[in-house]
């Protein structure tokens, strides 16, 4: 296969999931405000916690299927889990969305306050990896 | 039928984040270490999701009503403000520390590695904090 081809597969699979769930059920495929209505116990609720447990099994089948194994996991230390996923968890609630909330259904709707989400955390993610890599050599 | 939908939705979602490696910590990091050995694979991930929705996402909201809901359940918000911001600058800060955003933080929990439930559990956290924050 050409260079590139699978992510650019995965990208449409993904933008595939995010047009169905627009047409069915009139729902924006941001994973934060999905877990977030989830947890929170919104009403109308079913839909969040089916759309959470495919995607924690949707994984599960590709590999299954295709034999492709799992991603080696991080070499990074628990803490680095927790206060990254602290940072997530707190940005994204603040910020209302994430790479999919923001970057692929808000970019979808041409919604300016998304466009600028994704740029401010693109870069910050960048930022940080420069940082943390190549000014202070790891953490 | 509407439950049906969200699961099948979830799947595809899913898979296609397996597919695209943003399951993998050090491909995103690779992704994000622009100044470095930079790795572009998962710029084709975004690219291909966002030609999706921006074609298909005007025709889908040219309609009255979703096919199975009464109503389009979108945001409302406009502003650009120092919350969106704030937010944003605080995600993309965490992201960049350990490569998950949270769809592939819970598409990775069924590899069983602990870290990733702990990133989760922390997530989790983070979001009742800031929900309490915005609340007061």
């Amino acid at each position: 296969m050409l260079p590139y081809t699978t992510p650019l597969i995965g990208g449409l699979l993904i933008g595939a999931s995010a047009v169905a769930l627009l047409l069915f059920l009139g729902r924006i495929a941001g994973i934060s405000g999905i877990v977030w209505g989830a947890v929170s116990a919104q009403p109308d609720n079913s839909w969040r916690w089916l759309f959470i447990l495919g995607l924690l099994v949707g994984p599960l089948l590709y590999h299954s299927a295709t034999g492709t194994p799992y991603p080696v996991p991080s070499a990074l230390q628990w803490w680095h889990a927790a206060i990254g996923g602290l940072l997530v968890g707190f940005g994204v609630k603040l910020g209302s969305g994430c790479t999919s909330g923001h970057g692929v259904c808000g970019i979808g709707r041409r919604s300016p306050r998304s466009i600028v989400a994704t740029v401010v955390f693109m870069t910050c993610g960048i930022a940080t990896v420069t940082v943390v890599r190549h000014v202070l050599g790891g953490l | 039928m509407r439950n049906m939908i969200a699961l099948l939705c979830g799947l595809v979602f899913g898979v296609g984040l397996a597919v695209s490696g943003m399951t993998d910590t050090a491909k995103v990091l690779g992704f994000l270490d622009v100044f470095g050995n930079w790795m572009p694979d998962l710029a084709f991930v975004m690219g291909g999701a966002v030609c999706v929705t921006l074609l298909a996402f005007p025709l889908v909201l040219r309609r009255a009503k979703p096919l199975l809901s009464a109503r389009f359940s979108l945001p409302v918000t406009k502003a650009i403000d120092s919350r969106l911001l704030g937010g944003a600058v605080i995600f993309g800060i965490g992201w960049g520390i350990y490569g998950y955003c949270p769809g592939p933080a819970l598409s990775a929990l069924l590899y069983l590695d602990y870290k990733t439930a702990v990133f989760v559990t922390a997530m989790l956290v983070g979001m009742a904090l800031a929900n309490r924050i915005d609340s007061t």
